[in-house]
């Protein structure tokens, strides 16, 4: 094993350290929740802690590989967790098995996801920079106020859509609401567990590296560092980059399926599917290293379970001060021309320096 | 009648994001950036006011002065300190994240300082309005006031780029920095000069945003700046002229959007005007067409 290891090629011993890393890390947690060691409140934390993880992957392959911002990471998340939400609430008494129910809706969470990152993706990729960012913020501000406006009921005729509120549903006496506006879902079955968070991250964890190191994911990265280079090879620039932006959104609707079915009551709310989610989770991509897959996903674990560990000493009021601090410190010291010459002066550690190819 | 009221109410609320638009766009002409944090120096400067008015007890003009000061320092401070670093830097994102960062951090020191509790703005405008067609049609004070500061505004600013060295070596910059540099442009210095004004007029703008919607705390800034930025790329970026036409546009287009479409999904619709700027035309009413060089 150890020899077959040493034999392998660079990247696929990486991507098996990666991989290693998750599946330790379950054993480990999980033999703690069973020998009772730990508190309830990590136990909590388990779930959001997968879907931070692929949340952060998936919007690392669009800044670090694609190399664009998208500030909207967090509407795709919304897209996903209400769609399959929907889907469970409305089956819960028909399919009774919950494995099978959640993996039926976690098909329908992405594609739903996948199909609105192609929808948005199409006129959004046409820009590029600051304004690709600010028009993907739009337009996770629109999901997230189109869904507070939503409200669907159910009844002996069928379904029930309205955008005004629970009367102009219209519905028979036996109708039940389904979305109820602001208040959302309530009585999602809670059909999310640790393990099959665990295995979200390693099939997120699994299609992102192999999407890096494919012919695919060297063409998007082509793109990344020079597009009209990358264009006037023959590269289908669109293509790729509708691909990296798809993949990326339909992840993050796997990972809103995972949220939501871990909560009783699911509305969409600045903090969960805003503008804020989307900076927090662009705050663990930075953190992590943009580019780096292995990263994001040890600065979303950490930066989670910082402010529960921390709990105590009033770490959580100033969270996302230092989350603010940290993203200006981690940008200046890694980007700016000054911090980068007095980094190869004085931190080199012998390490051989790479001539960039002007 | 309610139409040319909604109207009257859409030029006024127009004319905020057109001021808080001008210092975008004039930010993004020079430093080729988007200045993110830019919504939150107008939450700052109306904080700033407020503490002058209630706490301090100055009259009104001083209080506004003290957020002008502040303000424009503020600015200053984050240009130097968060973004110069970074102009030279190998990848755009660098600058553009490092901006969504002191957005958070001026929010959250905001949180932090003043609390997370919406306080009531006083008035500062005393005058009550005026009165039109038999009592039909009110415009209130506030209104008459902003849409008069959005002007005088405007034409001074026009004039100072104009006609002005400073005016000068901030298109020379804007055009072409090196070239700038070669002719003894202080290249520096009038980037933080933009910051400046851009900072100076967020302040005002944030004192006439919070009189007309006395509401304040520390998220007030971030949702009008993200649609001054919308107005700004509306009229066509880096173009003063522009963000005045794109910031009214918008106003007026917000506030029609609120009373005949949906009032829950207004924010919708401005981000949709965004959209369909963007890809009808991406250079904006007023803008230039930028040639990619290879």
């Amino acid at each position: 094993m150890l020899k077959k290891l040493k034999t392998m090629k660079k990247t696929t011993r990486s991507n098996m350290i990666t991989y290693g890393i998750v599946i330790a890390a379950f054993i480990i947690l999980q033999t703690l929740t069973y020998t009772g060691n730990l508190s309830s409140l990590l136990q909590g934390l388990l779930v959001p802690l997968c879907t931070y993880v692929i949340l952060a992957v998936s919007l690392n392959l669009v800044v670090g590989i694609l190399g664009e911002l998208s500030l909207g990471h967090a509407g795709f998340m919304c897209v996903g967790a209400f769609s399959s939400a929907f889907f469970s609430k409305c089956m819960r008494d028909v399919i009774t098995v919950a494995p099978l129910r959640f993996f039926l809706a976690l098909l329908i969470g992405i594609i739903v996801a996948a199909i609105f990152g192609i929808i948005i993706g199409i006129p959004v990729l046409r820009l590029k920079g600051d304004y690709l960012a600010i028009v993907t913020l739009a337009f996770g501000e629109i999901i997230k106020n189109l869904v507070n406006v939503l409200f669907i009921g159910v009844d002996s005729n069928g379904f029930h859509f309205s955008t005004k509120d629970i009367m102009d549903l219209n519905m028979e006496a036996d109708g039940t609401v389904i979305v109820n506006g602001p208040q959302g879902i309530t009585g999602t079955p809670k059909d999310s567990t640790f393990l099959i968070g665990t295995i979200l991250v390693l099939i997120t964890l699994f299609i992102v590296l192999n999407l890096i190191n494919s012919r695919d994911g060297r063409a998007i990265m082509a793109i990344r560092d020079n597009r009209i280079a990358a264009e006037s090879i023959g590269i289908n620039v669109t293509k790729y980059k509708l691909m990296a932006f798809t993949v990326s959104a339909a992840l993050a609707g796997a990972a809103g399926v995972l949220y939501s079915h871990n909560l009783s009551t699911l509305s969409a709310n600045t903090n969960n599917f805003g503008y804020n989610m989307s900076i927090s989770i662009l705050v663990f991509v930075v953190l992590g290293g943009i580019g780096s897959i292995r990263g994001s996903m040890i600065a979303a674990v950490i930066l989670t379970l910082l402010p529960e560990l921390l709990r105590g000493y009033s770490f959580s009021d100033y969270r996302m001060l230092i989350y603010a601090i940290v993203l200006i410190l981690m940008m200046l010291f890694n980007w700016a021309p000054k911090a980068i010459e007095w980094r190869e002066k004085y931190l080199s550690f012998g390490k051989r320096k790479k001539e960039a190819v002007k | 009648m309610s139409f040319i009221s909604y109207l009257v109410n859409g030029l006024s609320l127009g004319s905020v994001y057109a001021i808080i638009a001008l210092g975008y766009t004039m930010v993004y002409g020079i430093a080729k950036m988007l200045n993110f944090a830019h919504g939150d120096v107008i939450m700052i400067g109306a904080y700033m006011a407020l503490i002058s008015l209630t706490q301090l007890g100055l009259p009104v003009l001083p209080a506004i002065l003290v957020a002008v000061v502040v303000c424009t320092v503020l600015g200053v401070v984050i240009e130097r300190v968060a973004y110069k670093p970074l102009r030279n830097a190998s990848s755009s994102l660098a600058v553009l994240i490092t901006a969504i960062g002191v957005s958070y951090l001026l929010q959250n020191i905001a949180l932090l300082v003043f609390g997370a509790n919406t306080q009531s703005f006083p008035s500062v405008i005393k005058w009550s309005g005026v009165s039109l067609a038999g009592g039909r049609l009110n415009i209130s004070g506030v209104t008459i006031v902003t849409i008069a500061a959005c002007l005088v505004i405007m034409i001074v600013l026009t004039l100072f780029v104009q006609k002005s060295k400073p005016g000068q070596a901030m298109r020379a910059v804007s055009e072409d920095r090196g070239a700038a540099q070669l002719m003894g442009i202080n290249v520096n210095g009038t980037i933080a000069m933009t910051f400046a004004i851009g900072s100076a007029l967020a302040a005002v703008a944030g004192v006439l945003l919070c009189s007309a919607y006395p509401t304040l705390d520390p998220y007030t800034g971030a949702m009008p700046g993200i649609k001054a930025f919308v107005a700004a790329v509306f009229g066509g970026i880096g173009s003063i002229p522009g963000a005045f036409i794109g910031g009214l546009l918008l106003g007026i287009i917000e506030i029609l959007g609120r009373a005949y479409i949906s009032s829950q999904m207004a924010d919708a619709i401005v981000f949709a005007v965004l959209i369909i700027v963007l890809l009808v035309k991406p250079t904006g009413l007023l803008g230039k067409k930028i040639q990619e060089k290879v």
